[in-house]
């Protein structure tokens, strides 16, 4: 099936196989690598994306389905070497550790702060609750999107 | 000049991962490369009656099939370490087959490879494999299957014991001991399954070049040249220096990544066998029935006490899983990284552990985050905490009554266990009281006994832990049981440049090498950490080298790079003297030069190595070139210690346990990035934490895993968990040049007895003496209402 998508600003537009997940496709026919997946039931949240602004787990939507739709992966975030603040809030507070699940957490904590700027603890705690990680513990994870709210609200 | 040591320096792999360019194996593509699925059984434990393969062979796009009655069938996965019996018989070793060909001894077992063009096809062709099975009774625990008429793992032994194991004091004196005690307090209990979950799922593609007669595997594992050493000379009889092994990114490991796993063989052999490159990335129901899990001991214990509440005996028994086949450290875990940490932080002057490993139908156990040592640490603490309320004493100060002095390991000696130890320096009351003072201990004890007025469940719990890291030396563990040694190789060349190449042995899977490493080479030399490189991951690269696991990276491999730096300077001092016309022994080197003491005289690091790679002027015999590599072989362990406290607060309706509070102070020794040992803390902890409140891996009685998805595996989430309290005291090691001691697995090993015993102190005045793990909140509900 012919799909015609938007991806990072780039128009894209292939022939799949319709049982294809978005994940699959940014993967393996687009080679936007930084989409991770780290499981098969839309657990853990790596393969997270943005679909027409909105964070979206891309293992749990068939490619066919997005077909017309503005994509943002994780290669989409930084300008150029400049990160985005998000990004620079995971570094500035070594938000990641094996760097796997890094993707996913910062295309939800892009979603969280374009919901609410402001976010208490407990509130960016819930947001992230689609999204394992196995190495920080959370703390600096939580700590990094703190840092990126008074980033962007600066 | 800047330094580097103990700064939280950012780390400089973070732009990558931040940006999705990260280098995972399941990432790459290689010219040609096919990709593969597993036929796996669904039994526990069967005969394979047939295998009929012929539908999916015959399918467009698939490029190969292969069973256990090809030829790969003969090969197996070796293991690395032998325990033998206590009677001297040699421990039962099976083979471990890279496809099962007869019987079946594990869900998910692999019975066939299907190899073909594209993922979705190969998967496809795996489902036309018609596989006839004849189901067999099965057992899972480790205690039932060393009773009378278990169903057998393996046929050709006349029990499932892989062997038995003791250590410590004559079993009679820690009896007559325990007889002749105050107190005895006894506990019986599962130190559950677990499995270690790294959110990359395994993945290889294997290539085997036939023009240049070279094999390349990219995996994700935690030590290459192991896995390199054990592919070869053992699994596959394939010579060493005709395989290269990558792994560049490996998204977390937890031990799970140790291993040389059977899909790594197979793989290899077959893509020799098809002429193409062929990949396989696991999915997470495969991860939970193939990777291997952690802990599956079932424990009985006595600790003894005199009237002061002094600890005069231990005595366990335990039962620990090992699984279907003995995976690659498997038998190390339950004996010599975990017996030999039953002294724990007290002065116990008798102690006996025995323990029986038996085979069961599971997937192996091997080494997860702590390996034997948690395991260990959750005994001794909660038997402490247990105990301490049985004879109505404060938990601490019962600690506090037995903690081993402080000592150094310098003007003091080292302190000699009773399980074969000795710990390198240690301030255990140090710990403890500022973990007291960070939690604000006296205070929460009055707002618990107000809480408990209003019907509030509030509770603290204490745990304080010792661990072994970077174990060694290699004659030391080669006598008790291992088949390597256990040293580390650094080599650091210095470009004619002066810019700095280092190659390490160990393997950064989100622990920062390529940061801390850069660090303590920059400051050794006096030169800018940009001009330092770390390379790990690929064996044409990089030497030799035997990992990163048991927190040994810095301990032993920085150690290795440091003895490469010492001879770099060393060398660089020739070249100095000779160019500056001056004795070796009155140059100073600092900041990234040579001075003439006393002048003003100097040469820098940069013109000391052009000179070393331009040698026109130059010292008479000595070699041109700045390059060294140098393995570290440690004198001891190195053993960090802590004390981790939890407040948690239990729903008196539900019995949901919250974690409101959690205190770690942990002293590992030197610290090169406060940043990173914090972010090793945390994550630790949050692994033990899980393990305390939610993660159990579960078998049914038939051997099936009801717990093989995130739908039915509870790991922590972000809202499960506060912020941790941090701190540190530092105990430097006293026998390595860094004195680090290691920070990886602390964490784990600490926090899982601290939540426990929280819980079962806000239930004590209920009578609740004890709650098996994980604490969840039927469990806790059952508890209260008993």
């Amino acid at each position: 099936m012919q799909i015609t998508m938007k991806i990072n600003g780039q128009t894209y537009s292939h022939d799949v196989e319709p049982r294809i997940s978005l994940a699959q496709y940014l993967r393996e026919t687009v080679d936007l690598t930084g989409t991770h997946i780290g499981c098969d039931t839309s657990g853990c949240g790596a393969c997270t994306v943005h679909v027409d602004g909105a964070a979206v787990k891309s293992c749990t939507l068939l490619a066919v389905q997005v077909n017309g739709s503005e994509i943002t992966t994780i290669e989409g975030m930084a300008n150029g070497s400049e990160l985005h603040p998000i990004q620079e809030g995971f570094k500035e507070h070594h938000g990641l550790q094996c760097g796997f699940c890094t993707p996913g957490m910062v295309m939800t904590a892009a979603d969280i702060l374009k919901n609410n700027p402001n976010p208490s603890e407990a509130e960016i705690r819930e947001g992230l609750e689609g999204n394992f990680c196995r190495c920080t513990g959370y703390h600096n994870i939580v700590k990094s999107i703190q840092h990126a709210a008074e980033k962007l609200n600066a | 000049m800047e330094t580097f040591i103990g700064k939280s320096i950012k780390r400089r792999e973070d732009d990558r991962f931040l940006k999705g360019a990260g280098r995972y194996t399941d990432d790459i593509k290689l010219k040609g490369m096919t990709h593969s699925a597993f036929v796996r059984s669904p039994y526990a434990h069967a005969n394979i009656i047939s295998i009929d393969v012929s539908e999916a062979q015959n399918m467009e796009g698939v490029v190969a099939v292969f069973t256990g009655n090809d030829a790969c069938g003969a090969f197996g996965v070796p293991c690395g370490w032998q325990v033998d019996f206590k009677n001297g018989e040699t421990m039962r070793e099976p083979l471990h087959p890279l496809l099962a060909k007869d019987v079946i001894r594990h869900v998910g077992e692999a019975v066939a490879i299907v190899i073909a063009e594209t993922q979705e096809l190969a998967r496809d062709a795996a489902e036309l494999v018609k596989v006839k099975y004849k189901g067999l009774p099965a057992v899972t625990d480790p205690k039932k299957a060393m009773e009378a008429g278990a169903p057998k793992v393996h046929d050709q032994w006349p029990d499932n014991a892989a062997f038995d194991w003791c250590i410590g004091n004559d079993r009679a004196a820690v009896e007559a001991a325990l007889a002749n005690a105050h107190h005895v307090t006894e506990m019986e209990y599962k130190n559950h399954r677990v499995a270690p979950n790294a959110i990359e799922p395994r993945s290889y593609i294997a290539s085997y070049d036939v023009n240049v007669d070279k094999y390349t595997l990219y995996t994700s594992t935690q030590n290459p040249h192991l896995i390199r050493l054990l592919l070869c000379a053992f699994a596959l009889g394939i010579p060493e220096h005709k395989v290269r092994i990558v792994s560049y990114d490996v998204g977390g490991g937890f031990g799970s990544k140790i291993y040389h796993y059977t899909e790594e063989a197979l793989l290899t052999w077959a893509s020799k066998e098809i002429g193409r490159p062929i990949k396989w990335t696991s999915d997470r129901s495969e991860a939970f029935l193939t990777d291997a899990h952690g802990r599956d001991h079932v424990v009985h214990s006595k600790m003894g006490f005199d009237k002061e509440g002094k600890i005069v005996a231990h005595l366990t028994d335990e039962y620990c899983a090992l699984g279907a086949y003995l995976s690659t450290f498997a038998p190390a875990v339950p004996t010599y990284l975990h017996g030999t940490l039953f002294q724990g932080v007290y002065t116990t002057p008798l102690i006996h552990l025995n323990v029986v490993a038996p085979f069961t139908h599971t997937v192996a156990v091997d080494a997860y985050r702590g390996a034997g040592r948690p395991e260990a640490t959750y005994l001794l603490e909660r038997m402490l905490s247990k105990a301490a309320k049985e004879m109505n004493m404060d938990p601490a100060e019962l600690r506090f009554k037995n903690f081993i002095p402080p000592f150094d390991g310098v003007t003091q000696p080292g302190f000699q266990t009773q399980v074969a130890l000795q710990y390198d320096s240690g301030n255990y009351e140090g710990v403890l009281k500022r973990g007291l003072e960070m939690l604000g201990y006296e205070d929460f004890r009055k707002e618990q006994a107000e809480a408990r007025k209003n019907g509030k469940l509030l509770g603290v719990g204490i745990s304080t832990y010792i661990e072994g890291c970077g174990i060694a030396p290699s004659a030391v563990v080669g006598a008790l049981g291992a088949r390597a040694g256990l040293y580390e190789v650094g080599h650091v060349r210095v470009q004619p440049t002066g810019k700095v190449s280092v190659f390490t042995g160990a393997h950064s899977h989100g622990q920062g090498h390529e940061t801390v490493f850069a660090q303590f080479v920059a400051d050794k030399l006096g030169i800018a950490m940009d001009d330092v490189d770390i390379v790990h991951g690929d064996t044409d690269q990089v030497a030799f080298g035997m990992g990163t696991y048991g927190s040994r990276s810095l301990s032993v491999g920085g150690s290795a790079i440091i003895k490469s730096i010492d001879k770099i300077l060393e060398k660089g001092a020739k070249i100095a003297a000779h160019k500056l016309e001056a004795a070796e022994e009155d140059l100073v080197y600092a900041e990234g030069k040579w001075t003439v003491k006393g002048t003003d005289k100097s040469i820098s690091f940069g013109d000391v190595s052009l000179t070393a790679y331009v040698p026109h002027d130059y010292p008479e015999g000595l070699e041109p070139g700045l390059d060294f590599s140098s393995f570290y072989d440690p004198s001891n362990f190195t053993y960090p210690f802590g004390t981790h406290i939890a407040v948690v607060e239990v729903c008196a309706d539900t019995g949901k346990v919250t974690l409101q509070r959690f205190v770690a102070c942990d002293d590992v020794g030197n610290v090169m990035n406060p940043m990173i040992v914090d972010g090793q803390i945390h994550g630790g902890v949050v692994q033990g934490v899980g393990q305390a409140l939610l993660e159990e891996v579960v078998y049914d009685d038939e051997g099936q895993m009801i717990t093989g998805s995130y739908m039915d595996y509870a790991m922590p989430r972000a809202d499960d968990i506060p912020m941790i309290e941090t701190d540190r005291t530092v105990t430097p090691c006293p026998h390595n040049p860094l004195g680090v001691k290691g920070a990886g697995e602390a964490g784990a090993i600490g926090s899982t007895p601290a939540v426990v015993n929280a819980v079962v102190d806000a239930l004590a005045h209920l009578g609740v003496t004890d709650i098996q793990m994980p604490v969840t909140p039927q469990r806790v509900w059952k508890a209260m209402q008993n």
